[in-house]
């Protein structure tokens, strides 16, 4: 991560450099564009076919792509430097909602975007609108166990003496801590504002049975798949790619977190009117049906849901799809961006410490 | 002399000096002088924690790999001369592979599926798999392996230039091997092993692949603190603190030994 985004903040300050010498030849070139930004690999690959790739064709400008496993340390410095080369990026939810109360993130105009306006009012806020959605969901080995005998619940992977196995959790706060009160007891929909001191004492109890608290979605996979842990806390579409490879796993919806990144612009962004232009087509009903036809991310616009796009046996794969929905709890960006929130993530590293 | 070495001392300043000060302004200045991130350092708990577990484990990894360097290079600087070749590079061999595919090797090797694990239960040793990964017993087994040849290449330098006449003279006038060895080989080599030990722990200290890829998250070292902070405050200087900090700390280790030991020996000058 350190590399990446050292070399993100050499490009920024060489694309700044550059920017001196470029802006003067830009208005000669009457095609407009945008410089967006998503995670790289095979993520944004799909996103390319059935997001990017058409809307730029549709609204006839020129997407130019960039890619960063953490793009947030890079836009505190290209905002900073006061001649941001990105445009759009594709973030954490919870990124764009800190971002624009640092001042790092334009406010948006939904009237302006009308795709994003007609979208539930939990999928969007001032800075941001949801892109595609995810979900932090309970996967289990299906060898240690089998059919009849499957945890479902959060209370289930609490549960050592009935499921009785090795296992392992994020090494992050974000979901965690709903998973935790949800295995004491909250409902789904009752998570927020969460009970942090009651979180951390639930997470107390299962701590000397987690092996690993993993830090990248792979090495939460790579677990599962060697058998290193029986039962695991993983993102949604890490699980099905290993069923895919014919890995004896499997996850359940049920108490997942559903979570989004969301489409933020940056403040002073080169480009901003054909920003707002592409994030109003990025959540046009169509393109978000096309992106679940090509990896295991649901779309954040429902309405994809009636386009027909999308065959009833994929719909019920999706975490966003609305019989998995919900069984789910949606995640509060909101709640993690407020200073209980940010408190409790700074409350975390002490906890997995001692 | 100085105008040959200028662009060298230009490079240095450029890409040494102009950050690592650019660095420790950010930790003291943000929108004003503050003191705010090293008031953090010296109040919370986790980084006292944290800098603690880092000294640990550095003197720990020191330790183990003296005891294995040091008799790899003493073999290395007796046996002829094409034997030395081949010891030296094997030493030096997993140099060419970098740090984290090596890490990656090591998980393999430990995990509980892993070589090492099913081996011992073919064997009828161990009924259930031991836990050598994803803990504090992980990372250092790796990062002795990974900071191996910086204790080995030292100590053979030093060694190789003691006349072995010398133990020659101390058996003649009837000193057993083990006499001569403590008395006469091991007083010579300790140059070696204060180089190779200060180059092992300092290196360590700031160690950032091995405890993120096999300490299974709790092995919180303060390079981790770094990039935690990174993500967790608003401003760099949360994070340069923490790296400000160590860095002092290395320099005053410096210090110290330079008082017991010329700092060009141990940058191999002499």
């Amino acid at each position: 991560m350190a590399v990446a985004s050292n070399t993100g903040l050499g490009r920024a300050l060489f694309g700044a450099a550059l920017g001196l010498f470029a802006s003067t030849s830009i208005t000669a070139n009457a095609a407009e564009q945008i410089t967006f930004v998503s995670q790289g690999g095979a993520y944004q690959k799909a996103q390319t076919v059935a997001i990017l790739d058409p809307s730029a064709k549709k609204l006839g400008i020129t997407i130019n792509q960039d890619s960063i496993p953490d793009a947030w340390p890079v836009i505190k410095s290209q905002v900073a430097s006061g001649k941001p080369i990105w445009d759009v990026v594709d973030v954490p939810t919870g990124y764009c909602l800190r971002g624009g109360e640092q001042g790092l993130i334009e406010k948006l105009d939904f009237s302006k975007i009308p795709n994003a306006a007609a979208m539930p009012e939990a999928y969007r806020n001032a800075y941001s609108v949801a892109y595609e959605f995810y979900s932090s969901v309970l996967a289990y080995s299906q060898k240690k166990y089998p059919e009849g005998a499957t945890p479902n619940s959060w209370a289930d992977f609490w549960d050592v003496k009935k499921f009785p196995g090795r296992r392992a959790l994020r090494n992050h706060p974000i979901a965690t801590l709903e998973a935790a009160l949800m295995a004491d007891g909250v409902a789904p929909e009752k998570l927020y504002p969460l009970d942090v001191d009651r979180a951390f004492k639930k997470l107390e109890e299962i701590k000397p049975n987690i092996t690993v608290w993993w830090t990248s979605g792979a090495q939460s996979a790579q677990l599962l798949n060697d058998g290193e842990v029986d039962m695991v806390m993983a993102w949604n579409g890490r699980v099905s790619a290993l069923t895919k490879e014919g890995a004896k796993v499997a996850y359940t919806y049920n108490q997942g977190i559903l979570q989004s990144t969301s489409l933020c612009i940056l403040k002073g962004a080169p480009n901003l009117a054909t920003a707002v232009k592409f994030l109003n087509e990025a959540v046009d009903p169509v393109h978000q049906a096309n992106l679940p036809l090509h990896i295991d991310y649901g779309p954040a616009n429902p309405k994809a849901f009636d386009t027909g796009v999308v065959k009833p046996e994929r719909v019920a794969q999706l975490p966003s799809a609305p019989d998995n929905a919900k069984k789910q709890a949606l995640m509060s960006y909101a709640w993690w961006a407020s200073p209980d929130g940010e408190a409790a993530e700074k409350r975390w590293v002490s906890f997995v410490q001692k | 002399m100085l105008a040959l070495a200028s662009p060298a001392l230009l490079v240095i300043l450029l890409l040494i000096v102009l950050p690592v000060g650019w660095l420790a302004w950010q930790s003291i200045y943000h929108d004003g002088f503050t003191l705010e991130n090293y008031r953090r350092i010296l109040s919370e708990a986790i980084y006292w924690r944290s800098f603690s577990l880092t000294f640990q484990i550095s003197l720990l990894v020191t330790l183990l790999a003296l005891l294995l360097g040091y008799p790899i290079a003493y073999a290395a600087s007796v046996v002829p001369k094409g034997w030395s070749v081949l010891i030296l590079a094997l030493v030096i061999l997993p140099f060419w592979t970098s740090a984290l595919v090596r890490a990656y090797a090591w998980l393999a090797l430990l995990q509980r599926t892993g070589v090492v694990n099913q081996f011992l239960q073919y064997l009828g040793i161990i009924d259930e798999p031991l836990a050598l990964v994803h803990n504090t017993f992980g990372t250092v087994v790796a990062t002795v392996h990974i900071l191996l040849p910086f204790m080995v290449l030292p100590l053979y330098a030093t060694m190789q230039k003691i006349p072995h006449d010398l133990m020659q003279a101390g058996a003649s006038l009837g000193g057993s091997p083990s006499h001569t060895f403590w008395r006469i080989f091991l007083p010579l080599s300790l140059p070696g092993v204060l180089a190779g030990t200060t180059l092992v722990f300092v290196l360590c200290l700031g160690f950032y692949i091995t405890p993120e890829l096999l300490g299974g998250g709790r092995t919180v070292m303060v390079s981790l603190l770094v990039s935690r902070n990174v993500e967790l405050y608003d401003q760099w200087g949360a994070a340069s603190a923490v790296g400000v900090v160590l860095l002092v700390s290395v320099l005053v280790i410096f210090l110290i030994v330079g008082r017991f030991i010329p700092l060009d020996r141990i940058l191999g000058q002499k």
